[in-house]
């Protein structure tokens, strides 16, 4: 595995910047570079990149949608959010239709968000591809196929002239899939989710999205440990305050930002990246939950120092 | 952890210390128990003494949230009083100030909900007379 390539952050709802929201990120970016001087174009980008995700960009955007970049010739996705349309775009502008690709995609589990980007997937209207659908749910191809079936959507899914197959894997077993060595987990979510073990070459990864860890049960808390354990990234749904997952919205089937630190701690992750963002927070507040979080590490540490990086539209991360 | 509590006029208040985590919470829920389960005994609320208590982690503040949702429907009160500057600050990450109620010190906390309490607690009785 070679990195991690994020398409889709939100949770639940595709969430897009105002224009007063642009607006004001360009006032205080210009308000901040008042009496400053760039000799350089490096000396922009310094000041630009000081100004974080939230200042010059957006923690944004789209639905649940992540790649894992094996370094292999196939691709894998975590995820149909709205995040694929414009991963199937960028495939389509590195090779070009006529050249037949394999789309490895897991599902954590098919909640309209973590779908919704099927329909706009070009590549699965294309001859030749190759999308093979993973997950828990014995009710996978169902639910594809009846988001795109009338009244909800235009094109009905038999236009698709991609091969595409969809896979129920066993959980708590490994299976082989793209050079990968894959395992799920079952997640506490209404409907159930699962969570993915992706390990190769020494790396391992972790999609863990749309999971209530309801913290009652220590065997549950200890299963959540073991499958984290090592993990050089794990992404993780930190959708909530702890105490409004454990609170107002307890059982709505999410999580928070102290357990994944928690949870990380305990497994002896690298890095927790926090993902799923609530779409009622503004950039603003998810870098206020980026700041609270890395101190929350640093003050209840007691090994090594976890990582702490929350995920945007764009962002990559090197394993 | 370690965890004593006397009663101060129609309030209890509750001394912990030392570190509440995963291992040890559910001792914390046996301790609260007893002080939540007879409401005809004329107590009126619950002050946990923080000052000797290093860190809690989720679960514990999860135990917080039961006892104090236990509490509200037995139209009693929960409070925590003087936490470490850590402790604070993992309220404060964690938004459990928003859950109960946190004052400075005990005496705040009696002087807010109870002054027969407070008068208790400063009496020969309390800590500063005993």
């Amino acid at each position: 595995m070679k990195r991690i390539r994020f398409w889709g952050t939100r949770g639940s709802l595709p969430v897009a910047l105002t224009a007063a929201q642009v607006r004001r990120k360009i006032v205080a970016a210009v308000r901040g570079a008042t009496g400053r001087v760039f000799a350089s174009d490096a000396d922009l980008d310094a000041y630009v990149d000081g100004l974080g995700v939230h200042g010059y960009g957006t923690y944004g955007g789209h639905s649940s949608c992540v790649e894992i970049d094996t370094g292999g010739g196939e691709y894998v996705l975590c995820d149909m959010g709205s995040g694929a349309r414009a991963f199937g775009q960028a495939t389509l502008a590195r090779h070009g239709p006529a050249a037949p690709q394999t789309y490895h995609v897991f599902m954590s589990h098919v909640h309209w968000d973590h779908i919704m980007g099927m329909p706009f997937f070009t590549p699965a209207y294309i001859p030749g591809n190759r999308v093979h659908v993973y997950g828990g749910h014995a009710a996978l191809e169902e639910a594809f196929r009846r988001q795109q079936g009338p009244p909800s959507f235009p094109v009905d899914f038999s236009a698709f002239r991609a091969d595409i197959d969809f896979t129920q894997l066993e959980p708590n077993r490994p299976h082989d899939v793209a050079g990968m060595t894959v395992t799920l987990m079952r997640q506490n979510h209404i409907g159930d989710s699962y969570g993915y073990r992706f390990e190769a070459e020494g790396r391992t990864v972790i999609y863990s999205t749309d999971s209530e860890h309801t913290l009652a049960d220590p065997v549950e808390t200890d299963a959540f440990v073991e499958f984290f354990r090592n993990a050089n990234v794990v992404i993780f749904d930190a959708m909530y305050s702890l105490a409004d997952a454990i609170s107002v919205k307890a059982d709505w089937g999410h999580s928070s930002n102290v357990v994944g630190v928690e949870l990380c701690q305990l497994a002896g992750a690298k890095q927790l990246c926090m993902f799923h963002h609530e779409p009622a927070s503004d950039d603003d507040a998810i870098a206020r939950v980026l700041d609270d979080t890395r101190r929350y590490e640093q003050i209840t540490r007691t090994g090594k120092p976890l990582l702490v990086t929350s995920a945007y539209d764009g962002m990559e991360i090197d394993l | 952890m370690e965890f004593t509590s006397r009663r101060y006029a129609d309030f209890v208040v509750a001394v912990l210390v030392g570190r509440v985590n995963h291992t040890n919470s559910p001792g914390l829920t046996e301790a609260l128990a007893p002080l939540l389960e007879a409401p005809e005994d004329g107590v009126r609320g619950i002050v946990l003494d923080f000052a000797g208590v290093e860190y809690i982690s989720s679960v514990g503040l999860r135990v917080l949230m039961i006892a104090s949702r236990q509490a509200r429907a037995q139209e009693r009160t929960i409070a925590v009083a003087a936490l470490q500057p850590v402790v604070g600050e993992i309220f404060e990450i964690s938004r459990f100030k928003h859950i109960v109620d946190v004052f400075p010190t005990v005496r705040a906390a009696l002087g807010q909900y109870s002054r027969p309490a407070l008068a208790a607690y400063d009496g020969p009785g309390g800590p500063a007379g005993s």
